[in-house]
This record gives C-alpha cells, sequence and structure tokens, in this order.
C-alpha cells in the first residue's frame, strides 16, 4: 500500500530537480510551470503548463520529468494545461535571483500588455546599470529579448515580460 | 506510399477551429522558409521566433480541435489535402522579397491580435485559454511588423518602391480575413467566437497608423480575393503543403 502523502512528498522533491533545458539554472518550479502534483493510486499526475505558445522546451520538459520520476521509481502521467495562462509574474523570486546570476536580466514589469509596449529598460546584469538599449525583440529563445548596455558595451538576453 | 488523406466531417466550430489554425500553421511555415536567407541575423531569430510562435498557436488549436473531431493534431496537420485547408489565401502566398513578407505579416498580426484579444472572453473556455497565450505573442508580430514597414517604406527610394509594390500587391487579399462562413453565424451569436466585421476599426486604425509613419499609401478597396475560407485555394498551398507533409505522406505514421 502507498503512502499518497509520501509519495507526494518524494515525486515533489524529484520535479525540483527537473531544469528548463534552455535556461538551465531555472527548475521548473523557479519557472512556475509546475501547476499541481496529485497522487493517483500508485501514479503521480504532474500538470505543466507552457510558457509560450510555441516552447520548443516543453516536450523536452515531459520527457525530463517523465525520466526523473522514473528514475525514482515513481510512475507517471503528464498533462499540459493552457489556462490559467502562464505570466512572467509566476516566476519565483528565486527564479528571478537566479537569473540575473546567470546573465539574463528577469523581468521587472508584471506581464501586462501596457508592460509589454511600455520602453523597457532592465538593468544590465554584468555591471547593473540601467542604461541599456534593446537590439532585438527576439532573442535565442522564445522568452528572450536581446538588448546591449551602454555603460559596459555588453549585449545580454533579457525574459520578456509576458 | 499508403497513406491516406483524412476526410474532416466536422462541426461549425471545428471548420471555424481550423481556419484559425490553418492560418497560423500557413503563416508560421512561409516564415520558417526565411530561416537561413534572412537579411540579418537579428531578424533571421525574429523570423523563425514568430514562426514558432504561430506554429505553436496552430498546435494548441488542432490539438483542441482534433479533440472535436476525432484527429491527432498531426493528422490534421499532415492528412488533409488542398480542398480541406481552411487559410485565407494572404498567408499562403509565397514570400516574396523582404517587403512582401513583412507586408503580409503586418496585414495578418494587425488582424490576429485584435482577433486573438476578443477570444479571450470567448464563452468556449479552450477557445479563451488559447487566446490568453496567443493574443500577447500576437503583439510582438504587429510591432516588429511595423516597426520594419515604416523602415523600408520611410528608408530608400528602392525599399520605399518594394515596400508600396508589396502592399499594393497583398491588399486584395485582406478583405478575405474579415468574411465569415454561413456556418459561423450561430458561433459568434452564442458568444464562441468574435465577429471579424467587429475588428475592422482596430485594423483599419493599426494599418493607417503604421502606413503613415511608412510615408506608404493605403491602396484603394477594389476587388476582394477570397476561397480559402472555402478550400478553394491559389495554386501555391499545394506546393507548400507538398513540402510540410512530405514525410508524413511517405513515411506513414512516423513518429520522432
Amino acid at each position: 500500500m502507498v503512502d499518497a502523502t509520501s509519495l507526494r512528498d518524494r515525486a515533489l522533491a524529484v520535479l525540483e530537480t527537473v531544469t528548463d533545458p534552455e535556461i538551465p539554472v531555472l527548475t521548473i518550479t523557479d519557472l512556475g510551470i509546475l501547476r499541481d502534483v496529485r497522487v493517483r493510486g500508485d501514479t503521480v499526475e504532474v500538470t505543466i503548463t507552457p510558457t509560450y505558445s510555441g516552447c520548443p522546451a516543453m516536450n523536452m520538459i515531459t520527457l525530463d520529468i517523465e525520466t526523473a520520476l522514473a528514475r525514482a521509481g515513481i510512475k507517471s502521467s503528464i498533462h499540459t494545461i493552457l489556462s490559467p495562462a502562464w505570466t512572467t509574474d509566476w516566476l519565483t523570486d528565486a527564479g528571478r535571483r537566479k537569473l540575473a546570476a546567470y546573465g539574463i536580466a528577469p523581468p521587472e514589469h508584471t506581464g501586462s500588455r501596457r508592460a509589454l509596449f511600455g520602453e523597457e529598460h532592465p538593468a544590465c546584469p554584468l555591471c547593473g546599470s540601467k542604461d541599456t538599449e534593446l537590439i532585438s525583440e527576439f532573442g535565442s529563445t522564445a522568452c528572450k529579448a536581446l538588448h546591449r548596455c551602454r555603460a559596459c558595451r555588453e549585449p545580454f538576453d533579457a525574459f520578456k515580460c509576458h | 506510399m499508403t497513406t491516406t488523406s483524412i476526410t474532416v466531417d466536422g462541426s461549425a466550430l471545428v471548420w471555424h477551429l481550423l481556419g484559425r489554425a490553418d492560418d497560423a500553421l500557413v503563416l508560421g511555415h512561409r516564415l520558417s522558409e526565411w530561416t537561413g536567407h534572412a537579411p540579418a541575423l537579428e531578424e533571421e531569430l525574429a523570423l523563425a521566433n514568430i514562426a514558432l510562435d504561430l506554429i505553436g498557436q496552430a498546435r494548441a488549436i488542432y490539438g483542441y480541435t482534433g479533440t472535436l473531431s476525432g484527429h491527432t493534431e498531426d493528422q490534421l496537420a499532415y492528412l488533409r489535402d488542398v480542398p480541406a485547408w481552411r487559410n485565407s489565401l494572404l498567408v499562403e502566398l509565397p514570400n516574396g522579397d523582404f517587403a512582401v513578407t513583412i507586408a503580409r505579416l503586418l496585414l495578418f498580426s494587425a488582424f490576429a491580435d485584435p482577433l486573438w484579444r476578443a477570444a479571450t472572453t470567448s464563452t468556449d473556455a479552450m477557445i479563451a485559454a488559447i487566446a490568453a497565450k496567443a493574443e500577447k505573442e500576437t503583439a510582438y508580430h504587429v510591432r516588429h511588423a511595423a516597426e520594419w514597414l515604416i523602415r523600408l517604406g520611410d528608408g530608400t527610394a528602392e525599399s520605399h518602391r518594394r515596400a508600396q509594390d508589396a502592399l499594393d500587391d497583398l491588399w486584395p487579399y485582406t478583405g478575405e480575413l474579415f468574411t465569415i462562413a454561413e456556418t459561423d453565424a450561430a458561433l459568434i451569436a452564442g458568444g464562441t467566437i468574435a465577429d471579424p466585421a467587429s475588428l475592422r476599426a482596430t485594423w483599419d486604425a493599426t494599418v493607417d497608423a503604421t502606413l503613415s509613419r511608412a510615408t506608404l499609401v493605403r491602396p484603394e478597396d477594389r476587388w476582394m480575393q477570397s476561397g480559402g475560407r472555402k478550400g478553394q485555394h491559389t495554386e501555391h498551398l499545394g506546393h507548400l503543403l507538398a513540402e510540410m507533409q512530405y514525410l508524413q505522406r511517405s513515411y506513414p505514421g512516423a513518429t520522432w
């Protein structure tokens, strides 16, 4: 007989180790895409939500979750839900700090439409200067834009407000 | 070659959703054709990112449509023949030069932007959920296309000429965006989908503001092409599908 609470706790501990393949410093909890974990019989049901409609990392993340749980001897089924829609507000504070330390400017504002179209000047994650400019709204992945710091002249990625 | 095409025997909602998904997938495919050919690295990434957004939106809609019509997302994308596609003619036209690609992206995104915003309040929870993601992505697409069109129109004599030519050539394909199928009326009345006619003013405002800054002339509304929403397509869609569907047609059921 499986104890549902301890099975869920074990699963949560495993899920804490699953990271975003494109931003490996962030766990799926940091990102805020892990929506629900519940136990049904001997199976753990994990619900995740995509950041962007076309995020190519989702399939990989699903596979990584399954693999990590299987390695811990836990049977799982992974579901994807779209509602409520993920926004950058769901990034945890720990996640924001990890992003900055990794060299990616975290989103500053809430994921509102105004923030989306406001002038965004994220602080440079390398030197901290606020004197930065946008190079392209489309960066190396769907969730990032490319900026440049006018103070230290280094280009950097910024997580888009969404 | 043992693959057979599927036939869709769907409800009004299924056909409507296929129109939305097909618009997104076909335009996403067209934009992906720029990969390796874009004028600058940043633009290469931008077009690929926009293509990815559109293909992601298409996948979400096909996924939902499939639960209503009894198909998988892949069957809907890879096993329908030309007459079963419901995309607007605008999105299937070839990319042309960069000006055509950008002008088309603006004309389409200026429509998709208010469309998805309106869809966030759909009485259909799945449509509202898909729209909540799509509307933010589409807002970026409008802005990107508008910024480029302004640079092209207000750039050199050559870029201005090409941008105006692109606009003139594409204009007759914009009317179809605002048409509805007969079966859409009940969906509009029930609050499942927005009436595209109600999006016209927003589209006009976005397009006019951009063209004015771009020093481009808005073409006159004359004869408007249509047919895509009824499955009557230009020759270009068949060629696009031949490439896009090749793998599933040649290796039926292949999965990653």
